[in-house]
């Protein structure tokens, strides 16, 4: 038994450092795609800088693809580029840009169907419709890549990573902007996105459904068209991520939908319509997140059970919290809101009176969204300072029995 | 001069001016007298286009005086009280009053020099008294030399020697043939001055009478004592009527 | 005319009231402005105040000073000019006073410190209140014929804009709130010059998405610059009615 490994062993590594080649290519002298079939698993091709003007470039064998001073590989707005159909094969340093748009077949930059092992790191992804397109597989390594595309709308266009019916993908160090959703996963589970920068997306700057299990934390999501959203998931990890400036009609920091048993934990949300909007989510631990400047800090709808806000700090927020729910079966506890107005006399650092974070304007405007009119008049200025004194509208099991007194240090 | 036929106005149910028809003329000065509330304001900011009559007409010189504002550059007023913007200064005063009479380019500063006005000149009317005030209006409504002075109350509160001096302008000013209305409850004030008479009472005329004619009825030689003659003569009839 | 508006406003440009609000109104803007670092904080809260305060004291002082000029408008009156041009000059004269008081008490720290087209609007806005407050009180002195009845109406016409009107639109939205009432709303709101400022002000700060938020007829119409031009013209309109009404009253008025 342990000869036979021991051969085994001695036989690849013989076979990797006597076997793999390096086939150079340079632009007019063979294609990629002849290279490819000229070549044998394990070996290196090299791509030397120059435009290359291939399509549909079929990647079956386990091969690394390597680029030097980033060589285009141009689609001519007209074509697909590359389909990886074999497991491990690495992608690197290339200029991947201008695929086709069609609406019968999804034009990636990158497509890997059924595969697992594949890296794809250190590309320009320019003008893609999609930029890495995954389906069906698993242990993929996506990273350092930049993904920028010019979207208009929604119907047109494609995402940056868009990875279905996958696991154990690591989405790392990427910059994607300007695509539909800037990462999409759909039935991907055991996976993470870490450090990526997502910007100003047409539509969402991560779009998440039916996806349990995976990670996200560092990550940026900035001025996206509708922020994230993150739908019929649970056991999703949000950690240490910043959503910033999701700013529009329909826009949210996060839009968390049919969600449970998850985390969001050390985010900073600042200039979001909303930053957190929840319907349907149970069982959440929204801790330690800085909430600055928001229309609105969170939109509880009366579907939400058993989640808990603690330790988070709620600033310059237009609104607090709003719900249209009277009852509230979810926890607040020992945040900081910086419109409390309360006392500590004991001396223990929280408030000695409870914080009721729903204004009454936003009870009003929740059930009678046309009221939003009056925002900022003196009238519901004056009607929240009475509503303050005397209670009588807002929900009034939703309340911080704990207030802070003094900012948490979320850095 | 000035024609008044059938005035009359009322504030709410309250008669001020009830029928009264007068006629004026150059040359005379008439003093109109009467109980306080009896319309004698009310006649005279009929006259200035003030108030707007009910029902009856005024004419100047033949044209009705509710068409056109161009018959006020031939009246001088002195209002009974006489408020200024309080951080106008008395020459600002005047100098606008000048600039919006375009028309008049020849000023009579007799009284400004007389009663002493230039010399205060840059002091604001917030500062003054309501001696001093009474001064300012006079002076304007003497300053175009107009046809027609409507005094109202023009003594009142005024010192003895600016009381003289403005008579004495009134003198001179009757002299070269205007018209000069004046009320005044001190009787004495418009001794020698005056040559008409209208008694007003509760918005009614009493009676129009040249002062001489007054003499001769009641035997009296003293303004005073003539009005108060007329008023006892007059009196019981009221009280009859009433 | 021009006469007049000349010695009126030099008469209240050197008024403790005006030097006062001008004085008030500037340290209040400094302060603001300096004390936060995010300008359309600063002008948010700038917006609240003159919301406030400029409707309020517009209309009162105006009032005041109006029943306080009643002798001097005799005096006037007692010149060859028309009703009309007295009233008007009297209403210029002191409009372009509160108005240079606002400009510089709100205007020029705000051109100073801040670089915003919102800024703009912001002076603006105010400009437009004083404008229309103070024809408001033109409507009062020369409907009203004692000026403590006419104070009082003052105060009461400065609530009802700045907060009884809104209360009332609050109850309306309530009552009619399963009806497609956005249409009307936006009719509604065209009532209230204070209103309509605070709506133009907060068109230009991002804030407006708020509004938007809540119905498609907001984000449509006042997400767009018909939204702006639509208050903007209603403003005017506030300014033009109270006065085109004051004048043809005041040729009746018995002074």
């Amino acid at each position: 038994m342990f000869l036979r490994t021991l051969i085994t062993t001695i036989f690849f590594s013989f076979a990797s450092c006597c076997y793999a080649a390096t086939i150079d290519v340079y632009p007019g002298k063979g294609s990629i795609q002849s290279n490819i079939n000229k070549a044998i698993g394990g070996d290196v091709l090299l791509i030397h800088r120059g435009t290359y003007k291939e399509h549909d470039i079929l990647i079956n064998k386990k091969l690394t693809l390597k680029g030097e001073n980033f060589p285009v590989i141009d689609g001519e707005l007209k074509y697909q580029l590359f389909i990886v159909t074999s497991d491990s094969v690495t992608i690197e340093g290339l200029q991947i840009q201008n695929t086709g748009r069609s609406s019968m077949t999804d034009m990636a930059g990158v497509k890997l169907l059924d595969v697992s092992h594949v890296i794809i790191r250190d590309n320009l992804l320019l003008y893609d419709t999609y930029g890495v397109y995954l389906q069906n597989s698993h242990y993929c390594f996506i990273s350092n890549n930049v993904m920028l595309a010019n979207a208009k709308d929604e119907i047109n266009s494609g995402n940056g990573v868009h990875a279905w019916k996958s696991g154990n993908l690591t989405i790392k160090d990427n910059k994607i902007s300007g695509h539909r959703d800037g990462i999409y996963f759909e039935f991907v589970t055991y996976s993470k996105i870490i450090h990526n920068i997502s910007i100003r997306n047409v539509r969402y700057g991560l779009h998440f459904m039916f996806s349990s299990n995976d990670i996200y934390r560092q990550n940026q999501f900035v001025d996206n068209g509708a922020g994230v959203a993150v739908m019929y998931s649970n056991g999703v990890t949000m950690i240490g991520n910043t959503f910033r400036h999701n700013w529009g009609d329909a826009a949210y920091g996060i839009l968390l939908k049919e969600i449970s048993d998850s985390k969001i934990e050390h985010n900073l949300f600042v200039k979001n319509t909303v930053a957190i909007y929840m319907e349907g989510t149970n069982r959440i631990g929204v801790a330690y997140n800085e909430f600055d400047e928001n229309g609105w800090a969170m939109r509880i709808q009366a579907s939400c059970n058993a989640n808990v806000f603690e330790k988070n700090n709620f600033q310059a927020n237009s609104f607090d919290v709003a719900t249209n729910g009277t009852m509230m079966l979810n926890t607040f506890r020992e945040n900081y809101w910086d419109k409390y107005d309360g006392y500590d006399l004991d001396k223990n650092k929280t408030g000695d009176v409870p914080y009721y974070p729903v204004s009454i304007y936003a009870v009003i405007t929740e059930r009678v969204p046309v009221t939003m009119i009056l925002y900022r008049s003196f009238l519901t200025d004056i009607m929240d300072q009475v509503e303050k004194v005397l209670p009588s509208i807002i929900p009034d099991q939703l309340k911080d029995d704990y207030p802070m007194m003094k900012k948490w240090d979320l850095k | 001069m000035i024609q008044i036929e059938k005035l009359t106005k009322s504030y709410g149910r309250f008669k001020a001016l009830d029928n009264v028809s007068l006629g004026f003329d150059k040359g005379q000065a008439v003093s109109l007298l009467g109980p306080n509330g009896s319309g004698k304001t009310t006649l005279i900011k009929s006259i200035l286009g003030l108030v707007i009559p009910e029902t009856g007409l005024i004419k100047i010189d033949g044209n009705s005086i509710s068409s056109d504002c161009s018959y006020r550059s031939m009246i001088g007023y002195m209002p009974q009280i006489g408020r200024y913007p309080d951080n106008m200064t008395i020459e600002q005063v005047i100098n606008m009053i000048k600039e919006i009479r375009k028309d008049c380019t020849v000023y009579d500063d007799d009284l400004i020099k007389g009663l002493g006005i230039d010399k205060v000149k840059n002091k604001s009317m917030r500062n003054l008294s309501g001696g001093t005030r009474q001064k300012v209006s006079a002076c304007l409504a003497f300053l175009f030399s107009p046809e027609v002075l409507i005094l109202d109350e023009p003594t009142a509160g005024l010192d003895p020697l600016s009381t003289e001096l403005l008579k004495e302008k009134i003198m001179s000013e009757l002299s070269k043939d205007k018209l000069v209305l004046m009320t005044s409850h001190v009787l004495s004030d418009l001794e020698g001055l005056t040559s008409h008479i209208v008694y007003l009472q509760d918005g009614k005329l009493m009676f129009y009478k040249t002062v001489v004619e007054l003499q001769d009825v009641t035997g009296e030689t003293k303004l005073n004592k003539v009005v108060a003659r007329m008023m006892q003569y007059q009196l019981p009839v009221n009280d009859h009527v009433l | 005319m021009r006469t007049i508006i000349k010695y009126v406003s030099l008469d209240l440009l050197r008024n403790k009231t005006i030097l006062i609000y001008t004085a008030l109104l500037a340290a209040i803007s400094i302060g603001v402005l300096n004390m936060d670092d995010n300008t359309s904080k600063g002008l948010l809260s700038l917006m609240n105040i003159t919301l406030l305060f400029v409707p309020l004291i517009s209309i009162l002082f105006a009032t005041i000073y109006f029943f306080n000029s009643i002798e001097f408008i005799e005096l006037l009156l007692a010149q060859p000019i028309k009703r009309n041009k007295v009233l008007l000059a009297e209403y210029a004269g002191l409009v372009l006073s509160l108005c240079a008081a606002y400009a510089v008490g709100v205007g020029l720290p705000l051109v100073i410190l801040t670089k915003q087209m919102a800024a703009l609007v912001l002076v603006v806005n105010g400009l437009l209140l004083t404008l229309s407050f103070c024809g408001l009180a033109l409507l009062i002195f020369v409907l009203c014929k004692d000026k403590t009845r006419g104070i009082g109406i003052a105060i009461i016409t400065a609530l009802f804009f700045s907060l009884l009107f809104d209360g009332l639109l609050l109850t309306f939205i309530y009552s009619f709130s399963d009806y497609p009432i956005d249409k009307p709303i936006v009719g509604l709101v065209a009532l209230n010059p204070i209103d309509l400022s605070r709506i133009l002000m907060l068109l230009q700060l991002d804030v407006s998405v708020l509004m938007g938020y809540s119905g498609a007829l907001f984000k449509k119409l006042l997400g767009s610059t018909t939204g702006s031009i639509y208050a903007v013209v209603c403003m005017l309109f506030w300014v033009a009615v109270p006065l085109i009404v004051s004048t043809v009253k005041f040729n009746k008025k018995d002074l």
